[in-house]
């Protein structure tokens, strides 16, 4: 539990350097949109299809799945092998990422 | 063409002559312009939605258009189940409603006739001629009929693709309803790269579960002009599970390697006339090649596209991203879901530039699933990065990041081969969403 909320600060952390000295129109462009914005292919960020809604989903727990597939600990049929190809930095900018939008 | 070598990098320079080499060390004069900058986008497809609709968001004060000559874009992906009868081309359909007003897209429906780089114009079937700052090109594949005796587009009436969906996917689909309990469909599957690696295999499988219910003595030939295929363990025993022998692949090497088609009697020959294949549906999947567009703006060397495989910028042609199955990307198949992600990487690229920022890196995915039954599902997965070359970016590669991926597991019970055929279906809806929604 601990870890996790070290990992909800990190994202915090993260999220402040984003927003920090970029204009609006480009904040959305640095690498947390840049590695986010393709998990929308399949979780779509507007309800549609049948996989998980990541929208405001609580950070601290997108890391720890993310890390539950990639270890595997949590059984999935793709995710585990998805996982596979993320850092756990990836993680806490997909967590933060997917708590900013509306 | 997936390595790119130095030799053939020189060789693109000399095409594109002095605007060929490109750097992201160049100042662009362009930047300062980044808040009313337009940016054509050219295709309507998987890339070209994608980058469309990602452009504005990711930059909300630039102006976009959209050019794509139909109104209704259907989707390769899932026409083999329109082929095999569980969808109907409705399922397929996408429109561009959705970009123009939810996402402030201009979409002008049209044909592109050139691309002027130098001046950097687009000119349209319609007369228009328009200005950008940036273009970002998703032309597709054409067809190539240059290494076939006996075949031309032309006979893609009676002889069909059917590898853009659309009315050749009609055209297979009467002809298998047509055919009579006990013939033989025959299809010609092109060599390594050709877009949608699995599809052939897809199209095998749900044309088998069609001839099951419907005409159980038929047969199907794959005629592969390739050694090994994609996912085909997994297809291999599918297919037998469910269809015991009603599927024949043979690859190039005994015999399906197509050098000569009889269009008047739907017989494709190999081995310089040693095998002949009657066939009494006869599927024709062509070599394929960049779309025209970018063929005539030479933007292909050879067949294919090569680009900054980080930003996807061409290396022929300085402000103008090539994305999707006409790029050269590395490790990464031609896809729809590649086109996607590439279409995502190349409006970060462009929107980055335009503000004079340095391009940045970051993982792109590609999944793709195929259907064996409507119930029984398969899937691929990739993570792929930009991984540098000995010469930074000119040479640098999209690479699979080691460990990632792969296809599902062989020995997995019906249940997750059942649940990944919800999946499918769930993919499709997601995907399509994020590109036109």
């Amino acid at each position: 539990m601990m870890k996790a909320v070290n990992l909800f600060l990190a994202a915090i952390a993260v999220s402040v350097t984003a927003l920090a000295g970029v204009s609006q129109a480009v904040a959305d462009v640095e690498r947390a949109a840049m590695v986010t914005t393709h998990c929308f292919a399949c979780h779509s960020i507007d309800g549609t299809g049948n996989m998980p809604n990541l929208v405001g989903y609580p950070p601290d727990i997108l890391v720890m799945q993310m890390r539950m597939f990639k270890d595997g600990s949590r059984p999935a049929t793709i995710m585990n092998r998805i996982a596979l190809g993320y850092t756990d930095e990836d993680f806490v900018q997909m967590g933060e990422y997917f708590g900013t939008i509306k | 063409m997936t390595h790119f070598t130095r030799r053939r990098f020189l060789k693109a320079a000399g095409i594109g002559g002095a605007s060929a080499v490109v750097g992201f060390g160049a100042a662009s004069s362009v930047a300062k312009a980044s808040k009313n900058a337009h940016v054509i986008v050219i295709g309507g497809g998987s890339g070209g939605a994608t980058a469309a609709k990602y452009l504005k968001r990711f930059s909300p004060d630039l102006n976009v258009t959209l050019i794509e000559p139909h109104a209704t874009y259907h989707t390769c992906y899932g026409s083999n189940w329109v082929v095999g009868g569980h969808a109907q081309m409705d399922d397929i359909a996408q429109t561009y409603d959705a970009l123009q007003s939810r996402h402030g897209v201009k979409v002008v429906q049209d044909t592109v006739t050139g691309i002027d780089p130098d001046a950097r114009t687009v000119k349209t079937a319609g007369g228009e001629t328009m200005k950008y700052d940036r273009l970002v090109v998703s032309p597709g594949i054409d067809f190539r009929y240059d290494n076939i005796e006996g075949i031309t587009e032309a006979d893609s009436e009676s002889v069909p693709h059917a590898w853009k969906a659309g009315e050749q996917t009609m055209i297979l689909r009467r002809q298998l309803e047509a055919m009579p309990d006990g013939g033989v469909f025959v299809m010609v599957v092109p060599g390594n790269p050709f877009r949608c690696p699995p599809g052939p295999y897809e199209r095998a499988a749900m044309v088998a579960h069609y001839f099951q219910k419907e005409k159980p003595k038929s047969k199907i030939i794959i005629l592969d002009n390739k050694e090994n295929f994609s996912k085909q363990g997994l297809f291999m025993s599918g297919w037998k599970e469910h269809y015991g022998d009603m599927i024949e692949w043979v690859p190039s090497s005994r015999g399906g390697m197509v050098e000569e088609v009889d269009v008047a009697n739907l017989t494709a020959i190999s081995d310089a006339g040693f095998n002949e294949f009657k066939a009494d549906v006869l599927n024709y999947v062509p070599a394929q090649q960049a779309g025209k567009v970018a063929q005539d703006a030479g933007l292909a060397v050879g067949h294919w596209c090569p680009v900054n495989q980080m930003t996807f910028e061409s290396r022929v042609h300085r402000g103008i991203y090539v994305i999707g199955d006409a790029s050269i990307a590395g490790a990464m198949p031609k896809s729809g879901h590649s086109a996607n992600g590439q279409g995502k990487v190349a409006a970060a690229a462009v929107v980055r530039d335009l503000a004079g920022l340095e391009p940045k890196s970051a993982p792109t995915a590609n999944t793709c699933y195929s259907l064996i039954t409507p119930d029984h599902a398969i899937s691929v997965a990739g993570i792929y990065v930009f991984e540098p070359g000995e010469r930074e970016w000119e040479d640098g590669q999209m690479v699979l990041v080691p460990g990632s991926g792969g296809v599902s597991p062989a020995d997995a019970p019906a249940t997750t081969r059942q649940l990944e055929s919800i999946y499918t279906k769930g993919w499709y809806d997601g995907i399509t969403a994020d590109i036109w929604g």
